[in-house]
Parts: structure tokens; sequence; C-alpha cells
């Protein structure tokens, strides 16, 4: 093994998983005040806006909060399981980036090829289902050990639900993973490309079945019994406080983004751009299409700032931000200096617009519904979603054997 | 070796979902409910007590903390109760003003029930909308009397002052805009299937058992009964009005929830018409300076949003009353709580708890 395979193949990922690692988190500290901020939009007031300019720094003053509390352990738990649950909530969550694939390109970086994803697992789809199982063990274990009542019945309440709803979750992607013929995330991009179309399409069924169980999978309304507020005060981090309860909390908003991911991946052609084999669209790979749409984003946000009175706002600031620096991008593009970038932005841009507007669905869902009752939950996952989503295999499989297809 | 326990679980005294300091004790056989009791008195402030050591005109403000999210209700029967005991005849203005007070009171209560209600359901949004209406009232009950929740609005045979400049106008305002809201709030509810999943059919209440426990207000109409205190024995001049009394047929969560919908309705109907008739003239009657009513009692009842308020009262021709009962109709509904939920899910207590809308001030008073 040569120096160059060497950093290719083990320094590089290791500063990939530190750089996901260090970054997700930051990334969720700021989803966290897009949903307030979203939340206060759909719900008429105003979202944080003390902390920093327009509530910027109301993550930062979170996170202050959150790992300056107390850290108590309730009398009568496990101290072992108790303080381990978190830890496998939020590791189990994080695992699941590895295969995640943010864009197509492979570019090179001082001379060494950085590829865009972590990990390209040739069994990635298998991997990421058997990574969402292992984190039911963060919240059963949570709530079993906290040794209290409401959070005994949260835990109850979720790992009921996240085992139920593990199948449809499943059956939903071998639809995807028979069209594209593998089960590795970036095959499974590469696969849409080459067929000229977003699974969507032929998996419309199947989307749906999987979007709906992947809400329920992490707990998001208005599948959040485990932790329905009303009834069992907090579920099964009652008993939590401090960084135990922050850690719960970034699990549940890594998931939130690996579903997102994943729903892009599998069902939205990933880091393509829409119809992805139609030459006319070609010029949706262009440098300037992220830059028009961030000036659409400031334009939005300036819209946004006069329901809010008028003035700027970070939204319009931050895209505008973003135009610029796409605008020397595309100009460095131009000069030649960076050819390898652009494909790797357009491709970036592409991933992360997708993925934000599930993430938004999450959060217009919150805004929207009430909470399933628990037997409703498992009706709704064992008379709908399962018969749903074996169906649509068989259908798929039919429907490909009738094509000639293998 | 192996054996099974039903779980026993408090829910409150502080539990986000039980209004206030309700306690429920509950024994689950997994998710479900298979006996509750709710355990009430942690608000239980002695008021009936306190008032035998009040002047009559003393006592007003005290009612205001009964029912602090109905205040206005309160202050008129007990107004009532004292006026009827006195032989007091309010003038009619004084009355149309009552009126518009209270039912815009019952628009406020209906309210905060709506948005409650809809929050323990899980439906957040909701909670929000309602409460931007809400301030809407509140702030005109603050143009009116300086207060936003315990009003003391009324006084013994009319009320302090008339209402100031432009206030109708407002409340036209309020008229106005408030139908349109309504809409959003039942664009998010009304043919939610979650949402009726989570209230058809859920803590249902037969018409018999309704009447059996007492039960009165929205809960009692729900199951399909049809008494309105307005109705059945008017005051305040609400003879002189028209206005529906919506009716359910099955008595569970879902119909309680269209019964109340269709009453902030009404109500506005009834706003509109007092507006439109509304008399002029004196806002109070000759009210001696010591009220003195003479020896006697009366029991005097009004529709609060809530259901049958009682007042009753026992003078023996002092300044201070011998003794003061009121029939708070949070604790009589309270007690059907247990039948509703039996045999149903840990959800649907919420649901029940949010659908009998109690207020524990008034409940242990």
């Amino acid at each position: 093994m040569d120096q160059k395979q060497l950093v290719e193949q083990i320094v590089i990922p290791i500063l990939q998983v530190l750089i996901a690692v260090a970054v997700v988190p930051l990334i969720i500290l700021y989803l966290q005040l897009v949903e307030r901020k979203v939340l206060g939009f759909m719900q008429v007031r105003l979202a944080p806006r003390r902390v920093g300019w327009h509530g910027l720094l109301q993550p930062v003053a979170d996170a202050v909060k959150l790992l300056t509390k107390e850290d108590t352990i309730p009398a009568k738990a496990d101290r072992f399981l108790f303080t381990l649950a978190p830890i496998v909530a939020v590791a189990t969550a994080l695992s699941a980036l590895a295969v995640i694939p943010v864009a197509g390109t492979p570019f090179s970086l001082f001379g060494y090829e950085v590829k865009p994803w972590i990990s390209d697992l040739n069994i990635g789809v298998v991997y990421l289902l058997a990574i969402s199982s292992l984190g039911i063990y963060g919240i059963l274990l949570g709530g079993w050990s906290s040794n209290s009542k409401y959070s005994m019945l949260g835990a109850l309440r979720s790992t009921a639900q996240m085992i139920s709803y593990e199948v449809p979750l499943g059956f939903a992607l071998i639809g995807v993973m028979m069209l594209a013929g593998s089960a590795s995330t970036v095959r499974i991009v590469e696969a849409q490309k080459s067929s000229g179309w977003w699974y969507i399409l032929p998996q419309i069924i199947g989307f749906f079945c999987y979007f709906i169980s992947a809400v329920a999978e992490t707990n998001r309304v208005p599948f959040d019994l485990p932790e329905a507020e009303s009834e069992l005060v907090a579920g099964f981090h009652t008993e939590y406080s401090g960084m135990k309860f922050a850690l719960f909390f970034l699990a549940e908003y890594t998931n939130m983004i690996v579903v997102s991911s994943i729903v892009t991946i599998a069902f939205f052609g990933g880091w393509l751009r829409p119809f992805p084999n139609v030459e006319a669209l070609a010029w949706l790979e262009n440098g300037w299409v992220p830059l028009m749409s961030l000036v659409l984003g400031a334009f939005a946000g300036w819209l946004a700032g006069n329901h809010l009175g008028g003035g700027l706002n970070p939204l319009m600031v931050g895209a505008l931000l973003g135009a610029l620096l796409g605008f020397g991008i595309a100009v460095a593009d131009l000069g030649g200096l960076a050819t390898m970038s652009v494909p790797l932005l357009s491709g970036a841009f592409w991933f992360t617009l997708k993925v934000s507007f599930f993430l938004f669905v999450y959060i217009w869902f919150r805004g929207t519904y009430p909470r399933y009752r628990y037997d409703q939950l498992m009706q709704l996952g064992w008379k709908w979603l399962i018969p749903l989503s074996v169906g649509n295999v068989i259908v798929t499989g039919l429907v490909m054997l009738l094509l000639g297809r293998t | 070796m192996f054996r099974t326990e039903d779980m026993e679980i408090n829910m409150g005294p502080q539990h986000p979902s039980t209004h206030g300091v309700l306690r429920l004790k509950l024994q689950l056989d997994g998710e479900q409910i298979k006996d509750m009791r709710p355990v009430i008195g942690y608000l239980h402030r002695g008021v009936e007590k306190l008032s035998e050591h009040r002047t009559y005109s003393m006592i007003e403000p005290l009612t205001d903390r009964l029912d602090y999210v109905a205040a206005i209700s309160e202050n008129l029967g007990y107004c009532g109760a004292v006026e009827r005991l006195m032989g007091l005849q309010v003038p009619p203005r004084a009355q149309h003003i009552r009126v518009v007070l209270a039912e815009l009171q019952r628009i406020a209560s209906h309210l905060l029930w709506l948005g409650t209600h809809a929050l323990d359901l899980g439906a957040m949004t909701v909670f929000f909308y309602t409460f931007r209406e809400r301030e809407i009232i509140l702030d005109l009950f603050e143009a009116f009397c300086g207060a936003r929740l315990t009003y003391n609005s009324m006084r013994i045979g009319g009320l302090l002052e008339d209402v100031p400049r432009g206030w109708f106008d407002r409340v036209r305002h309020f008229l106005k805009i408030f139908p349109g809201r309504m809409k959003e709030y039942e664009d998010l509810l009304t043919v939610n299937r979650i949402f009726l999943g989570r209230t058809k059919g859920v803590a249902v209440l037969s018409a018999a058992d309704a009447i059996a426990y007492g039960v009165s207000g929205p809960p009692l109409r729900a199951s399909g009964v049809n008494y309105d205190v307005r109705k059945a024995l008017p005051y305040s001049s609400y003879e002189q009005f028209e206005f529906d009394v919506p009716l359910g047929s099955h008595g569970d969560t879902y119909d309680r929830y269209l019964v109340r919908m269709e009453e902030m309705r009404q109500a506005c109907r009834i706003i509109r018409q007092a507006l439109d008739r509304m008399p002029e003239g004196e806002v109070k009657a000759k009210v001696p300076k010591y009220i003195k009513p003479p020896a006697g009692e009366v029991y005097h009842v009004v529709e609060s949003p809530r259901g049958e308020q009682g007042f009753y009262i026992v003078s023996t021709g002092g300044e201070m009353p011998y003794r003061v009962r009121f029939r708070a109709p949070s604790f009589v509904n309270l007690q059907a709580l247990p039948v509703m939920c039996r045999g149903g899910l840990v959800a649907d207590v919420v649901a029940a708890i949010g659908s009998i809308d109690i207020v524990l001030g008034d409940c242990d008073r």
C-alpha cells in the first residue's frame, strides 16, 4: 500500500467521518432554528428573535444551556444503561451518514482523489435499515432504565411502533433495489441516471410507504407517540436532562436528515438534476442554477421579511452571500481555474435542495397534524402500509419480468 | 413466579394536559384504562366560606376567581342572583351589554378550549390561531373594564359604567372577521382524518348517563339532550334573542367539538342581534349604597360556557350573606369522566378531559 492509497483509503475517510460528526450537529442546531422559524411563520408568531440578530445565536444559547444543565440520574435508575442509551441512540443515527453520497463525482484535492461519500458499501441500503433498527435500543434502554412509568410507556410504544414500521420501510426500498439491481446507495443513483427517470415515477407507492414509515420511524408528528407530551409528559426521555437529553435530541434530528437523504437517493435521484437524461435540460447542471436559486431565495427572504415588518433578514442575507459565493465559483469555472468543482457543486446543490425540501415537509407535518392514537398507528402500519409495500414489490417484479428486464 | 399486575399511574396534578391541577389515578392494563379516579381539591380556596365574611359587592371579585376562563359568566350569574333576591330591575341597556359581554366570553372560553383540546391531540397550530382571536376579545374586555382575566365587570343592579366610545364598532369588527378565522380552525380539524380518528366514537357519554350524572352544558347537548339554561330559564333578556341550541347525536368527543364550534357561531348571532337593537338609557338601576337583601334565599342559574352555573344565596337581611353555594359545572361534569374513559386508551383520557372542558378553579372553588 503506497502513500497515495493509504491517504485515499484511510486518512481521507477518517477526516470525512470527523467532518460529518462535527458538522452534522451544527447543521442540526440550525435546523432546529429553521424549524422554529418555519413553525413560527405557520403559527402567526415570530419565533426566536432575542438572542442574536433574528435569533441567529439562539442555537448557540440552547447548546450552552444544555451543556451546563445539571445532569441528573434518577435514584432508582440503572445508571449504566441510563448513560448508555443516549450514546447508542446518537451513535447509530450518525453511523447511518456513512453511506449517504452528497454528490456524484469524485474530485481531487492536493492530488488525492476525494469521494463525496464516506463509504460506498455494496449493501448500503441494508446497512441503513440495520443501523436504524439498532437505534431502537437507545430509546428502549433509555425508557426502561429510567425506572419511571411514563418513560416505560413511551419506550414500549416506540419499540412497538418502530418494529412495526421497519417492515414497510424495508419492503418499500426493495422495489428500488430491484429496479437498480444494487443495494449500494451510489449505484442506485447512477441507475436512475442510466434509466433516465427518478424512481419516484415507477415507485410512487413505494415512495409513499417509505416516507410515511420513515416519519413514524423517526418518531415525528403525526407519529410522535413515544414522546407524546400531552399524554406521557415526554415519553422515553422524561427523566433525561442536560447533555444526555441533548444526545437524544441530536439522534432524532440526525435521523430526520438521514431519512430525508434516503428518500432523495432512492426516489428523487440523489444528486441528479430533474430528468437526468434530457439534453434540453442540461443547463440545470450549470453553475449558475444554484446561483439563480439563491437569488430567488433572497427574494423569498425579502418577501418573508415584509411579513415580519420589512428590513434585512437572515434568509435574504444568507441567500445573497451564497449567491455571491456561487458567482465567484462560476467565474472561476469560466476562467478554467476549477473545472471539477461545478459538477460537484451542482450535485451537492440538487442533493441539498431535495433533502431540505423533505426536512421542510417534516416541519410542515408538525405544523398541521394532530397525533395518531397508538392503536390507529398500528392499524395504519399493519393493515395499510405493509400490504401496500409488499404488493408494490410484487407488482414491480411482475412488470420487470414482463418487460424482460432482470 | 410470573404474575401480571395493573400499572397504576398518576396523571397530574403536574401534567401538561390535565388543564390545571387535576389529578387522575389511572389503572392501566398496558395502554388500556381499566379504571380511573379523579382526585380534586388542589385549587380549593374556600370561596364559599370566604363569601360569608364579605359584603355582597365584595363577593363579585371572588366569583371572578371561580371559573377564571369565563369570569364574566360568573359575574353575570352572581349579580343576577343578588338582583333576584333584592327584586331589582336591571335597565334594558345593561341587560343587553351583559349579553354581549357574556357571549363574547363564551367565544373566548371556547377558543381557549379549542386551542388546548387540539394541542392535547397534538395539533399545535390551532392553539396559536385561537389565541390570536381570543386576544382580540380580551382587548375588548380590557377596553371595557380594564382587566383581561378577572374582570369584576358588573355591579349589582347593572354595570359600573357604560361602554367606552367606539366599543360597539370594535365588537362589530370582530364579528366581521371571526367567521373567516373559524374556517381556518375547521380546515385544520373538522375533516382531518387523524382528528376524526382521535375524536369520533371516543369517550362516549350516553344521554342517560349524562342526565344521571347531572352533566350540563355542551357535553350534555352533545349527547342529544336539549337543555340550555338560556332557553329553559331565560335571564338577562335572553328570551328576546333568536338563536339555535346545537345538539349532538352520539355524545362522543367529536360531537362535543361540533357543538362548541356551532355555539361560537350562535354566540356571534346573539351579539349581532344585541348590537342591532341596543337600547339607550341608564346602565345601572337605583341601588342602595349598602346592599342588604331581604331575608330569604335564591337559586339563580346561568349558562356558562362550561354548563349550568348555579348561585345559591341565603340572606338573613344583613350586609353579608349567611351562606353562599356555587353549583360548579366543571365539578359536576368531571364526575362523568371515568364513565367516558373506562375501556379506552391513555390517549383517549386526554381527548376526554379536553372535551369536557373543565376549569379547576371552578371545580375546586
